[in-house]
């Protein structure tokens, strides 16, 4: 199994999601923003947390016309697994990979803290780990991460169970709670809380590190 | 030529960032502000020299790049 990381100036969770690919047993290869193609072979692409591009004109836009995202969307395109999170999943909105966008907290603070969050759909690699509906605490720690679409694209998620994780407590003013959306094949999943950061005994709990084996059990399987 | 782009949130779409303006401008003392929306400006120097070249390519930077047509409206100026 084989992970790429795609690190771009300002990433800073990059080595946290290689860390948790690595230990549900992927090989993992760093890839700098400027390359133009994925390793040969690349079975799933981190899209890690942070600040690409210091967030300049919105969180995630640069970075979604980078080299490299030409490459993570035919690699979507193509059926490949890609699991954004945080600045990730700004990023995979911003590629028009997954729908909607991700607005300034409604609350307008910085929130950093863990979170529960409801399973809403166990459907997909990355979430075959849990029970459908059980709640899980993963720490959440971001500034944009109200999650906006329109009320077309909202019932549309929900009636296509896409919706993948929602906050027990809503942190942020996210439309329906919602936490991370599927992509339509369900092999996409933008996420705002960091799974990376619950997934060994040392972070405070692992109720992230079934996300990663999940992947890896799928790809085994395929 | 220069280009002028102006980028809103649409309308419709929640801006906390104007809520809290208005707030302020409230306990201020500034009575009477219904609403408050904010957005931003954004000004580019064009080598081009044809004004519907120009206007058609600021479009097209506005459409990939400059607003996010999910949450964002935006209008073009040239000057």
């Amino acid at each position: 199994m084989h992970a790429a990381v795609i690190v771009f100036p300002g990433s800073n969770c990059d080595r946290d999601l290689a860390v948790a690919f690595e230990r549900a047993g992927a090989r993992v290869s760093m890839v700098w923003h400027k390359n133009t193609d994925l390793p040969q072979g690349v079975d799933v692409v981190g899209v890690p947390g942070g600040f690409s591009y210091g967030d300049y004109l919105r969180c995630g836009a640069i970075a979604a016309n980078s080299p490299i995202c030409r490459s993570v969307i035919a690699h979507a395109d193509k059926g490949g697994y890609v699991l954004g999170v945080c600045n990730g999943f700004q990023i995979l909105t911003e590629t028009g990979i997954l729908p909607g966008a991700l607005l300034r907290n409604a609350g307008l603070k910085y929130v950093c803290k863990p979170v529960g969050l409801k399973v809403a759909t166990s459907d997909s690699a990355f979430t075959q780990g849990y029970a459908a509906g059980s709640t899980i605490t993963v720490p959440i720690a971001h500034h944009d991460g109200n999650y906006y679409a329109d009320a077309a694209t909202l019932e549309r998620l929900a009636a296509e169970d896409r919706i993948a994780f929602t906050y027990t407590e809503n942190p942020n003013g996210s439309a329906r709670d919602i936490a991370g959306i599927l992509s339509e094949n369900r092999r996409v999943l933008g996420m705002m809380p960091h799974p990376e950061r619950m997934a060994e005994p040392l972070q405070g709990g692992t109720d992230g590190a079934a996300l990663f084996t999940g992947v890896m059990g799928a790809l085994e399987r395929a | 030529m220069k280009a002028r782009v102006h980028v809103m949130l649409k309308s419709g779409v929640l801006d906390p960032q104007g809520e809290a303006v208005r707030h302020a401008l409230g306990s201020m003392g500034f009575d009477g502000v219904e609403a408050v929306r904010q957005g931003k400006v954004i000004e580019l120097d064009l080598a081009e020299t044809d004004a519907d070249k120009a206007k058609a390519t600021v479009t097209e930077m506005c459409e990939k790049l400059l607003a996010n047509t999910v949450i964002e409206s935006y209008s073009v100026e040239l000057a």
